[in-house]
């Protein structure tokens, strides 16, 4: 196990880097840059700027320059675009609150989606199984720029009885929709893998020979389905957590929770390429490491597996 | 005991409402009841780029700049100058120096004095390379001595026309004779700055914790595209007039979420959506204003050397403008109270007549047959028709009008207008280096005189995007800065415009709200939109 750990962090370095370059070229590839306006900057003006954010420079330079002051300093630079920010602060501002949302909005999802998809495949064709369907169809096929208004329309203009944005240090009252709008169609997605991969593992042979040799029902699906019926699901956790706790651009724009999703995609059409850097780094870091975390999770899950 | 509890609570709550109406009071001059939290909460779009007055280029950042710096002169409520820091100025015979008087209980909210240097290190800084402020171009536009040689790094910061002469004398000395100067010592690049802060904490200076201001209100809280708080400022000399305790600014990046908000009562002041003020107007008459602005929006058509050979034919261009009928982009498209334009400087401009320029006098359908006219007469028909492509920047508004003006064009005339539409800097790359056919454009005014619109048809304007150039307008543009009375010079540039047709303007902008029924003090006539918290204050409803 040691192994792989060492093994994948030491992929980690130059995936991390590639990623760095591929989105360093295709920043500086797209039309326009930080400090084009509708009133277009005099070049004299221009050139100032570009020359206190070291823009004047070569690519491969400020590539460079870039890179060391994040490994000397673990500085990400300046934001182009907040100027009396730096893309630090705006990761440290954003992170928390994306992350505080992202890890309840999981919780939830799996709480209420992996137990809703076992209990749908253990009882096939019942009721239970038909609801649990029709809820993971109608969740996944809703999606949260259109659930996110309908709950602030109920709950904040109707019923007046939680805030329809904001952040407030994030009280749980700033947190419930948020948190329902990210999480619905998460849940759906956990209860239809949860159910299909239950359904696979329930009709392979070893579930038949452990029943053929008198196994109480129990004790079939809690030592022999379960660990194998969770694979998949794991395996979709991993990318599901990371995605969640770095935040989307829809709920932070129509909550207002001033999370890091609405940070990235704005800092693209800002051309803010040092905020654009800064998340991109981050969120592919933690992809690397919730992918050997899954791994690790394999083994344990599966006994066939051997690093 | 039960007695002397009771007793107990009784006084605390006799002592409890007296204290109520003491704090609610009413207003000094309207004599109106005020409410007992004055708090004005409204919503921004984004994020502001900045609080710092020599940095920020945001509309929504100029507002809270305005609120915690106070520069020269203000604005009243229709726009005209008022005493800010500066109580009067003087000029020379030809207007080349303006030597500005300041008031001497001017402080900052540290209590050091606010004098002329201040204003002198502020302006300075703004010129300063090392600033790289994106707002620099101002001190062009403020047409200051040695600016662009400052700008460039060519000659010291320390040649600036400007210069403290004592603590509450301020010389200004400009390039040229201008006359309209004072009017641009309300936008907030040229506000005060405190060096010492500055000194100590660097590009930090504007966190609420480090920040030192001379407005009516200092910044206390600060939640990046959550919340922005500012409190008033004891300090300000002028702070027993203000009424308005704590201004709160909730930024909600969607418009139509921040109207349900708005409606469940979490805000005062919010934005109308694209296309709903029309329902919403009749829906909430009295909370719905549009209000005239000093914006234009227009087509440029594209005369330089990478424009199409038809554009540079003037006949076509002229019944391109013609052709589109500005009544039903107005009407039926934007409903919310735009004016349809056939000069570029809108009406409300201070001091500005609009001429009545051709286009303008006659009505829809002699214009089409004129447009149809024109167009043969340039040799394009239906045998040869004309091709011309729209470029726009993604936006629903932008397409609808699009669309509108293409079907205009391809009915009236038998133009095959095409459309594209771009993301937004690539669009801006696009007409920047002049690759497109017609483009859309919009200009609002960086000062409420004529000049800040008409300059964009220089021929040396950076914002010339339509490569236009005529030698009679040139003139005409630099005749006026010196002139007491540069209208005759505006007309006859307007007229030029209108004939020569290198852009098309289709309609003057409105800004629509909602603003609460109890907040009073608003603005409304002011078309450059510079509302100051201090004049605002909430009566009781």
């Amino acid at each position: 196990m040691l192994n792989l750990i060492v093994r994948r962090v030491a992929i980690a370095i130059p995936t991390l880097l590639i990623i760095l370059v591929i989105s360093f070229l295709l920043m500086h590839a797209a039309p326009g840059g930080p400090f084009t306006s509708e009133k277009p900057l005099s070049p004299q003006v221009l050139a100032n700027i570009e020359a206190k954010y070291g823009l004047d420079q070569p690519i491969h330079k400020q590539m460079f320059n870039y890179t060391v002051g994040i490994l000397t300093e673990f500085d990400f630079g300046p934001s182009f675009k907040y100027k009396d920010r730096t893309v630090n602060e705006i990761i440290a501002q954003g992170f928390p609150v994306t992350m505080t949302y992202g890890i309840w909005s999981f919780i939830i999802a799996v709480f209420f989606g992996v137990p809703l998809g076992l209990i749908a495949a253990l009882r096939q064709n019942t009721r239970t199984d038909y609801f649990a369907v029709s809820f993971s169809i109608a969740a996944s096929v809703l999606p949260n720029f259109v659930m996110a208004p309908l709950l602030i329309l109920v709950f904040t203009l109707w019923l007046g009885l939680l805030p329809g944005g904001g952040w407030n240090d994030g009280s749980w009252q700033n947190l419930v929709l948020p948190v329902i709008a990210l999480s619905t169609s998460y849940t759906a997605e956990l209860t239809r893998l949860t159910r299909a991969s239950l359904l696979e593992v329930l009709r392979s042979n070893y579930i038949r020979t452990a029943r053929a040799k008198g196994l109480p029902e129990l004790k079939v699906i809690l030592r022999h389905a379960l660990k194998p019926a969770m694979l998949p699901v794991i395996t979709y956790l991993g990318p599901m957590f990371v995605g969640l706790i770095t935040g989307s651009f829809i709920i932070d724009s129509i909550f207002s929770t001033g999370g890091m999703g609405y940070f990235f995609v704005n800092s693209a059409l800002n051309r803010d390429y040092s905020v654009m850097l800064g998340i991109t780094l981050l969120v592919g870091g933690l992809v690397v490491l919730f992918n050997l975390i899954v791994d690790l999770a394999y083994g344990w899950l599966d006994p066939q597996i051997r690093y | 005991m039960k007695y002397c509890m009771k007793a107990i609570l009784l006084a605390a709550a006799v002592g409890w409402s007296s204290s109520l109406l003491l704090a609610a009071g009413t207003h000094p001059t309207t004599g109106e009841a005020l409410t007992d939290d004055q708090i004005f909460t409204y919503v921004t779009i984004d994020e502001h780029t900045s609080v710092d007055p020599q940095i920020v280029e945001d509309v929504a950042g100029a507002a809270i700049v305005r609120d915690l710096f106070e520069g020269l002169y203000n604005q009243d409520a229709d726009g005209n100058l008022v005493p800010g820091v500066a109580l009067s100025h003087a000029t020379n015979a030809d207007k080349t120096v303006y030597t500005f008087t300041l008031r001497n209980n001017a402080k900052w909210s540290d209590g050091r004095k606010v004098t002329a240097g201040d204003f002198e290190y502020a302006w300075k800084r703004l010129a300063d390379p090392e600033t790289a402020s994106s707002y620099q171009w101002f001190m062009g536009v403020m047409n200051i001595k040695n600016a662009d040689d400052v700008m460039s790094g060519d000659i010291p910061v320390s040649e600036l026309g400007v210069k403290a002469l004592t603590d509450t004398t301020l010389e200004v000395t400009l390039a040229s004779s201008m006359s309209y100067f004072p009017l641009t010592t309300t936008h907030g690049s040229t506000f005060p700055s405190p060096q010492w802060a500055i000194k100590a904490h660097g590009a930090n200076w504007v966190k609420p914790e480090h920040i030192v201001s001379n407005g009516a209100y200092v910044l206390t809280k600060h939640v990046p595209n959550e919340t922005l708080v500012r409190e008033r400022n004891p300090m300000y000399w002028n702070d027993a007039d203000t009424i308005m305790e704590k201004v709160v600014i909730k930024i909600v990046n969607d418009e139509n979420v921040a109207l349900t908000r708005y409606l469940a009562g979490e805000f005062d002041k919010t934005g109308v959506p694209t296309g709903q003020f029309a329902r919403m107007q009749t829906q909430y008459p009295e909370e719905v204003y549009s209000n005239p602005t000093l914006c234009t929006y227009y087509y440029n058509l594209n005369m330089g050397e990478h424009g199409p050979e038809a554009l540079k034919d003037k006949r076509v261009r002229q019944a391109l403008s013609y052709a589109i009928d500005r009544d039903i982009i107005v009407e039926n498209i934007l409903q919310a109270g735009q004016f349809p334009a056939y000069t570029f400087t809108p009406d409300a401009t201070a001091g500005f007549t609009v001429p009545e320029v051709a286009v303008a006098v006659i009505t829809q359908a002699e214009r089409d047959t004129k447009a149809a006219e024109l167009l043969s007469a340039a040799g394009y028909g239906k045998d040869n028709p004309l091709s011309i492509e729209i470029l726009y920047n993604t936006s629903e508004g932008h397409k609808k009008i699009a669309i509108a003006i293409s079907q205009m064009w391809k009915q009236k005339l038998g133009v095959e207008a095409s459309m594209q539409n771009q993301e937004w800097k690539t669009f801006l790359t696009t007409r920047g280096e002049g690759n497109y056919e017609v483009a859309r454009g919009g200009w609002c005014g960086d000062y409420n005189e004529a000049s800040t619109f008409l300059d964009l048809v220089n021929t040396n304007s950076g914002y010339n995007d339509s490569k236009f150039s005529n030698e009679e307008v040139d003139q005409l543009l630099a005749d006026s800065k010196t002139s007491d009375n540069p209208q005759p010079n505006y007309t006859r540039i307007e007229e030029i415009v209108a004939d020569e047709a290198p852009l098309i303007s289709i309609y003057h902008y409105t800004s629509a709200m909602f603003l609460k029924l109890s907040v009073k003090g608003w603005p409304h006539e002011n078309v450059e939109g510079n509302w100051y918290s201090r004049n605002l204050y909430k009566v009781a409803e």
